[in-house]
C-alpha cells in the first residue's frame, strides 16, 4: 500500500483551542464513576483552573490581531469542523472560564444549603458539561456544531435550573418553560442553518461567507438569517422572546443563576455577532434594516421597560433578573447600532455586566446563606451585621449602575459614544434614563441594608464564600481602571470582525 | 399543468415540512398539558428532520456508497449524506431533550399532582402571594 | 411463572438473539450501514423487553442502577479518550491517523471502531437508565390490570 507515513507534528501548545474545549468534557463522565462529591468538586475546580489558564495563554496569543485555526481530526475545511480563535471569542472563551472557576469556589461550602449531598456530584458533572457546551459554542467555527454545543449546554441548564426544586418548587415549572422556550429557539436556529446549508452547501463559517458574497441578494438566505435571529433572540432573552428568563434565574440555585447570568445570554448573543459579521455579510441591506427596525426598538423596549418593572419587584433575585433583561437591552442596542464602536461596546459591556452580575447574584447568594430568603424586606440592617458581602454589594450595585470607577461606567460610556456617534441622540438620552432606574432599584435595596434596623442579627458568612464575591468584586474595580483587558481585546475584534 | 399548481406540487416537501413544523409549534402554544406540549415540540422537531432529508435528496440520486473502486463512476449521481448525519445528530438531542421533559414531568407531577398549566399556575401564584404576605416590605416602613 | 407463560418463554428466547443483533450492527458499523447509536438502541430494547416482561425487579439484578449510571459515563469517557491519544501523539482531536502511523487506513478502522464502540455503550446504558428512571416511578401494575 502506497500510504505516505506521516508522523505526529503537532506541540501541545498547537492543542489549545481543543483542549480548552474538551478538558471539562473529559471531566464530567470521570466524576461520575468516581462518584465521591469532595473529589468532585476537586477535579472540577481543577479542570475550570486549567481551562482558565488555557483561555489566558489563547488570548495572548490573539491579542495580536492573529486568528488560530485547529482542524478537528485532521480533516481540511471545509469538510472538516473548524476551530477559530480570534480577539472575539477569545474574550469570551477567558469570561466564561473564569466565571465558572470564581463560582465553584462559591459553590464549595454554599451548595450544601441548597442541594442535597447525594445529588452533588451529578451536580458538578452537569455544571462541567455546561460549561463544555458554551465554551463549545464560542471556539467553533463550524454553525451546525454551534447547535450541537449549544444544545448540550442548554439541556444541561435546564437540569441545573430544576435543582432549584429542592427549595422551591416552583423552579420545576420554571425550568420546563425554560426548556419549551428554548428547544424551539434551537430548532428555528437549525431551520435557520438548513436554509444557508441550501442556498450555498457548506457550514464552515468562513466558506459560507465567502459564498454568500457570490450569491447576493438571495431569498434562501434571508429567510434562514431571520430563522437564526428568531432563534438566538429566544436563547439570549430579546424582550418578547425574555419569559423563560426571570423565573429561571429566580428558581435556579445561586451558584447557577450566578453562572447563567454572567455567560449563557452572553454566548447567545456572542453566536448572533458572529453570524451578521462572519456568516452573513452585514453591510447587505436586508441586515441592516432587520437591525434599525427590529432590533434596536426590542433593544431600547428592554432597557426601559425591565428597568421600570425591576423597580417594582421585591424578590431580589427577581429584581436583578429583570436588571439583566435590560443589560441584555445595552448590548443588543451596541450591535444594533452596526458601527464598530457600537460593536465594541456590546463585547466590552458582555465582559464587564458579566463580571457585575455574578458578583450581584453570589452576594445575595451569601445574604439567602443567613436569611433564607431573598425578599428585600430580610435584608434588613444587614449592612451591619454583615459589612463584607453588603461592601461588595455595593460595589456590585455601582458598577450596574454606571459610577465612574467602575466596570459598568466604561461600557456605558463607550455605548454612550457609539450612539451619539451614529447620531441617535435620542437613543443615547434613553440609555441615561435607563442608568437612572437603575440607580432608583440598586438605591432602594441600599437604603435596606444600610438605613434600618434589623430585628435579628446574622453573623458573616465564612471566608471561602467572601473570596470569590471579593475577586468578582475587584474585577468590577479593576475593569473599570484598567481597561486594557477589556476595550482593547474588543477593538482587535471589531477590526477583524468588520475586515 | 399550470405553472401556478407546480409551485405547490414541485415543492411538495416544502409545503409538508411547513405544514407540521406549523401544526407542532401550534400545539405548542394552544395546549394546557405539559405532556401534549411536549408532543407538539417532537412533531415540530420532525418537521426540521424531514426537511433537512429532502435537502439531502438529488433527482434520480443513489444511495452514497461506493459500488465498484475499478469503474469509473463519474457518471453516478449521489444523493447528499451529510444532511443526513447532521440530522441523526439533531434526532439525538431530540431524544435528549424529550426525556429531560418527560422527567420534569414525573417531577411536575409529584410536587403539584397536576399536569396541567392552568393549574401549575394558579399553585404558582398561590405561592407567591404567601411568600409575599411575609416578606414584602410595606411601603411606609 | 404461572402467568404470560408464552410471553415469558419467547422473551428469554428473544433477549439472546437482539443482543447479538446489536452487536452485529454494533461490529459492521465502520463499513456498513449500523453504528453506535442504532446499535446502542438495540440492544437497551432487549434489556428494556426483559424488565417489561420480567418486572423491573429482575432486569435490575442484572443490571443494576448504578452499574447503568457508571457505564454510560465510560462510553463518554472511551470517546474522548480515543481523541486524547491523538493529541498525545502529536496529531489532531480524534485523527485516527494516530493509531497506526505506517499505515493510516487502518489506524481510520480502529478508530472508528473505539469511538462507535464508546457511543454505543453510552447509547445503551444511558436508554437503559431512561427507562429505569421513568419505570421505577410507576405504581406496580398486578397482574389483572395487564
Amino acid at each position: 500500500m502506497a500510504s505516505e507515513i506521516k508522523q505526529g507534528t503537532l506541540e501541545l501548545v498547537n492543542h489549545l483551542p481543543i483542549l480548552q474545549v474538551i478538558t471539562p468534557m473529559l471531566i464530567a463522565p470521570i466524576l461520575v464513576v468516581l462518584n465521591n462529591k469532595t473529589l468532585s468538586w476537586l477535579l472540577s475546580f481543577v479542570g475550570t483552573l486549567a481551562c482558565l489558564f488555557i483561555s489566558i495563554l489563547l488570548v495572548q496569543a490573539v491579542s495580536d490581531g492573529s486568528v488560530l485555526t485547529y482542524y478537528l481530526g485532521g480533516w481540511i475545511p471545509p469538510i472538516g469542523i473548524e476551530y477559530r480563535i480570534d480577539a472575539a471569542n477569545a474574550i469570551l472563551l477567558f469570561l466564561i472560564s473564569i466565571i465558572s472557576a470564581i463560582v465553584l469556589i462559591f459553590s464549595y461550602s454554599s451548595l450544601y444549603a441548597e442541594i442535597p449531598e447525594e445529588k452533588h456530584t451529578l451536580f458538578y458533572s452537569c455544571f462541567l458539561l455546561c460549561l463544555t457546551g458554551l465554551l463549545g459554542v464560542v471556539a467553533t467555527a463550524d454553525i451546525f456544531n454551534v447547535f450541537v454545543f449549544l444544545e448540550i449546554s442548554s439541556l444541561s441548564t435546564y437540569v441545573l435550573v430544576a435543582q432549584g426544586a429542592f427549595l422551591d418548587r416552583r423552579a420545576l415549572s420554571a425550568s420546563f418553560n425554560y426548556l419549551i422556550m428554548g428547544t424551539i429557539g434551537a430548532t428555528f436556529f437549525v431551520i435557520g442553518i438548513g436554509y444557508i446549508y441550501m442556498a450555498t452547501g457548506s457550514l464552515n463559517m468562513i466558506d459560507i461567507a465567502e459564498r454568500v458574497s457570490q450569491l447576493g441578494d438571495n431569498r434562501t438566505i434571508q429567510a434562514g438569517f431571520a430563522f437564526i435571529v428568531v432563534g438566538m433572540g429566544l436563547k439570549l432573552a430579546m424582550v418578547p422572546l425574555h419569559v423563560w428568563l426571570p423565573n429561571a434565574y429566580t428558581f435556579a440555585p445561586t451558584v447557577v443563576t450566578c453562572f447563567l447570568a454572567a455567560t449563557a445570554t452572553k454566548v447567545a448573543l456572542y453566536v448572533l455577532i458572529r453570524f451578521v459579521f462572519s456568516v452573513f455579510n452585514y453591510e447587505d441591506n436586508f441586515v441592516n434594516e432587520l437591525f434599525f427596525l427590529l432590533l434596536m426598538p426590542l433593544a431600547v423596549i428592554a432597557m426601559i421597560a425591565a428597568s421600570v418593572i425591576a423597580i417594582f419587584k421585591q424578590n431580589l433575585k427577581k429584581l436583578l433578573a429583570y436588571s439583566s433583561l435590560a443589560q441584555i437591552g445595552y448590548m443588543l442596542l451596541g450591535l444594533s447600532l452596526m458601527s464598530q464602536k457600537g460593536l465594541a461596546s456590546s463585547l466590552v459591556h458582555m465582559v464587564n455586566h458579566g463580571f457585575t452580575k455574578a458578583a450581584l447574584f453570589m452576594s445575595l447568594g451569601a445574604f439567602m446563606l443567613n436569611t433564607k430568603n431573598v425578599y428585600i424586606k430580610s435584608l434588613r440592617g444587614l449592612g451591619k451585621s454583615m459589612p463584607f458581602t453588603s461592601g461588595a454589594f455595593v460595589i456590585g450595585g455601582l458598577s450596574l449602575i454606571g459610577v465612574p470607577g467602575t466596570a459598568g461606567f466604561i461600557s456605558k460610556w463607550l455605548l454612550l459614544e457609539a450612539a451619539l456617534e451614529t447620531g441617535y441622540w435620542l437613543v443615547a438620552v434613553l440609555i441615561i434614563a435607563s442608568s437612572l432606574f437603575a440607580v432608583i432599584y440598586i438605591w432602594k435595596i441600599i437604603e435596606v441594608l444600610y438605613f434600618s434596623d434589623s430585628s435579628e442579627s446574622y453573623s458573616e458568612v465564612g471566608a471561602l464564600i467572601l473570596m470569590p464575591i471579593w475577586i468578582l468584586a475587584l474585577f468590577c474595580i479593576f475593569l473599570g481602571i484598567n481597561t486594557s483587558l477589556t476595550v482593547d481585546v474588543a477593538n482587535m475584534a471589531t477590526e477583524i470582525l468588520f475586515k | 399543468m399550470d405553472s401556478n399548481f407546480s409551485f405547490i406540487y414541485g415543492h411538495l416537501p416544502y409545503w409538508l415540512f411547513i405544514i407540521l413544523m406549523l401544526s407542532g409549534l401550534f400545539i405548542v402554544v394552544s395546549r394546557g398539558n405539559l405532556i401534549k406540549k411536549i408532543v407538539g415540540l417532537n412533531i415540530f422537531q420532525t418537521s426540521v428532520f424531514m426537511f433537512y432529508i429532502s435537502i439531502g435528496k438529488m433527482k434520480g440520486g443513489t444511495a452514497p456508497i461506493l459500488l465498484d473502486k475499478s469503474a469509473d463512476d463519474s457518471a453516478v449521481i449521489y444523493s447528499n449524506p451529510l444532511p443526513h448525519v447532521l440530522i441523526l445528530t439533531a434526532i439525538v438531542v431530540g431524544i435528549a431533550t424529550t426525556a429531560l421533559g418527560l422527567a420534569l414531568i414525573i417531577k411536575i407531577r409529584e410536587e403539584y399532582d397536576t399536569v396541567e398549566e392552568d393549574d401549575i399556575q394558579k399553585m404558582d401564584q398561590k405561592d407567591l402571594k404567601k411568600y409575599n404576605r411575609n416578606n414584602v416590605l410595606e411601603t411606609n416602613s | 411463572m404461572k402467568h404470560h407463560l408464552i410471553l415469558k418463554v419467547i422473551t428469554k428466547f428473544m433477549v439472546g438473539v437482539i443482543v447479538l443483533f446489536g452487536l452485529y450492527v454494533q461490529f459492521h458499523g465502520d463499513y456498513s450501514p449500523g453504528g453506535g447509536f442504532q446499535a446502542g438502541v438495540i440492544i437497551a430494547a432487549a434489556f428494556i423487553l426483559y424488565g417489561i416482561v420480567m418486572g423491573l425487579e429482575n432486569v435490575q439484578k442484572v443490571m443494576p442502577i448504578w452499574f447503568a449510571q457508571k457505564a454510560a459515563a465510560v462510553g463518554v469517557l472511551l470517546y474522548a479518550l480515543t481523541g486524547f491519544f491523538s493529541i498525545i501523539f502529536g496529531f489532531e482531536f480524534l485523527n485516527y491517523h494516530a493509531i497506526s502511523p505506517e499505515h493510516p487506513k487502518h489506524g481510520q478502522h480502529y478508530g472508528i471502531i473505539l469511538v462507535e464502540l464508546g457511543v454505543g455503550i453510552t447509547v445503551t446504558f444511558v436508554m437503559i437508565a431512561i427507562y429505569y428512571s421513568f419505570a421505577g416511578r410507576t405504581p406496580h401494575l398486578d397482574d389483572k390490570e395487564w
